[in-house]
């Protein structure tokens, strides 16, 4: 396969379960079931067999309802929970013929500080509010490697312009910084390492709509300038069909349609995207 | 009302599980081991850690030194070694050299020790990482990792702020390549002694019930960066206004009248012995 078609990232078969299971339920990966649970035992299964690839320099939308996993499929991905079983192979790692989450956990950091950044929903996940902006920067540069405190703070100048706040402010602490620009913190700390696999979660919610059209359209500017690519997950279809070149449709665990998102937004074929779409319309 | 105590203090079994601590702390340099600390006749955060060591190594024909801050007569250290004699009946002495352990809280001692000379350093917070990340939970995980971002990250922040890295005691060190450990609150100065020491260092935190040790010979580097490296306080010109002497830890201190500065010894037996030395001379 030519290197242009590889998929930076190529996901297997994710599941993921709360609870142990019972005689009702177990072995099947929460299949047939009719939601994401086991009315039997309550046992919950957030993600059920989820597949896709991401390639190079492209943006991939997620939607789903609240519950329906897209979060959970993210913190996987992140290492921030584990799998219950699945896999995933990163092109840059190992070049993609290893399975990340059979790796130790020293791996996964290696893999988290070097070749992805995450953006939450809530900056308090990723940013540290009590040291100074540039030092929240700093520290993925620091856990990559980075033992040059004149380099650090020259990448970290740039990536705070760049993301639209002011220089004379990097000392400050995000704490006291408003919401859109703590999001945009995120984004630059996320970004400090070049990393070619971004995840947003949720980055635009509880952001009022100039902030989220600013934050938006910073992402976009990043992804045109850098070639990053992306996952972005959403309940909000606007972002979606503002970003995603591609977008999944998750219910209750599972993903029920994908294609491209134009596709998706104009010709639903599931009924509940049907529904979704026409919530927008 | 007379209670007769047992040798040191401490019941035989007390003493044996705190050895038995001790002695996986040598083993595994650096890393905190995790103890039954006992409730003490002094109060917590007053050494109660140094104590407890010191209770359970010492035998009849040892020889004690205890230092508060540098001096031997501070109220601490006094109370200490009265403790010490009372329950075990061995003998004090003020001079390094003579002592076969010496407690200490805040500095390792001028006169080099030897190897057959153990030091107890008193610990308040056993965990570098602490002030980077407040779950004992996640430090424990990031240690197992090698995953001591933080701890240059807290460094970071000094230069950015201060412009120089300004920890004025406790500066972090890397123990034999692998463990990063808090040195207990000794001034910088002191840190490079830690490196190939002849003696034993034991630290001891009694209210975070933790032990750790650097054996005899173990490289420890403090951290540092490339363009920030490492360096210990300094007084330049000035001298011990009492023995003269350079190259040590001197304290200033103020005339409140003229508002002069002058300098003398922090560590008061070693600059007594200089005195001494000199008079017969």
């Amino acid at each position: 396969m030519d290197d242009f078609e590889r998929p930076v990232l190529a996901v297997r078969n994710i599941n993921k379960q709360y609870g142990q299971g019972c005689v009702n339920c177990r072995g099947s990966k929460g299949e047939g079931l009719l939601k994401n649970y086991c009315p039997v035992c309550g046992t919950v299964y957030a993600c059920r067999d989820i597949s896709f690839e991401v390639y190079a320099g492209e943006i991939l939308g997620i939607v789903g309802e609240s519950g329906s996993g897209k979060s959970t499929m993210m913190e996987c991905l992140y290492f921030d929970q584990e799998v219950s079983s699945g896999e995933a192979y990163i092109t840059a790692y190992k070049g993609g013929k290893t399975n990340v989450f059979k790796e130790s956990s020293q791996q996964k950091r290696y893999i988290r500080n070097h070749l992805m950044g995450k953006v939450y929903q809530n900056p308090l996940m990723s940013l540290k509010m009590n040291f100074s902006s540039i030092g929240n920067i700093a520290e993925k540069l620091i856990s990559a490697g980075n033992r040059n405190v004149g380099q650090m703070k020259v990448r970290g100048e740039e990536l705070l312009e760049h993301v639209n706040i002011p220089v004379y402010r990097m000392k400050e602490a995000p704490k006291n910084f408003s919401g859109g620009m703590q999001q945009r913190v995120q984004i630059a700390k996320a970004l400090s390492n070049n990393p070619p696999l971004l995840l947003l979660d949720e980055v635009t919610t509880g952001l009022d709509l100039s902030v989220q059209a600013s934050v938006l359209d910073l992402i976009k500017s990043i992804q045109r300038q850098l070639k990053i690519s992306m996952i972005i997950v959403s309940h909000d279809l606007g972002v979606i069909r503002m970003l995603a070149d591609r977008t999944l449709v998750m219910l209750d665990g599972q993903v029920i349609e994908q294609g491209l998102t134009d596709q998706i937004l104009e010709d639903p074929q599931h009924g509940y995207t049907q529904r979704l779409v026409q919530s927008l319309l | 009302m007379n209670i007769e105590y047992n040798f040191a203090f401490f019941d035989e079994g007390s003493k044996r599980e705190i050895r038995r601590a001790t002695l996986k702390a040598i083993a595994i340099p650096g890393y905190q081991v995790p103890f039954a600390s006992r409730e003490m006749p002094i109060a917590r955060g007053w050494g109660t850690g140094g104590l407890q060591l010191t209770l359970s190594l010492v035998g009849k024909e040892d020889s004690l030194k205890v230092i508060d801050q540098g001096s031997d007569e501070s109220v601490n250290a006094v109370n200490i070694k009265k403790l010490i004699v009372l329950t075990t009946g061995i003998g004090v002495t003020d001079e390094t050299a003579e002592a076969t352990i010496i407690q200490s809280r805040h500095r390792i001692p001028e006169t080099p020790l030897q190897e057959d000379q153990i030091l107890v350093l008193q610990v308040p917070i056993p965990e570098p990482l602490r002030y980077y990340e407040p779950s004992e939970y996640e430090t424990k995980k990031l240690h197992a990792e090698h995953e001591y971002s933080g701890a240059w990250l807290m460094l970071f922040e000094q230069i950015v702020n201060y412009g120089a890295m300004s920890t004025g005691a406790d500066h972090p060190v890397m123990v034999h390549s692998r463990y990063v450990m808090a040195p207990s609150p000794i001034p910088r100065f002191d840190n490079p002694k830690l490196n190939q020491n002849n003696a034993l260092i034991l630290l001891g935190a009694g209210r975070e019930k933790k032990v750790y040790a650097v054996p005899p010979y173990t490289k420890v580097a403090s951290l540092d960066f490339e363009d920030y490296p490492f360096r210990v306080e300094t007084f330049q010109d000035k001298c011990c206004r009492l023995c003269g002497a350079k190259d040590v830890f001197l304290d200033e201190l103020l005339n409140d009248i003229t508002g002069e500065a002058s300098y003398q010894c922090n560590d008061t037996s070693y600059c007594l012995q200089r005195m001494n030395g000199k008079s017969k001379g």
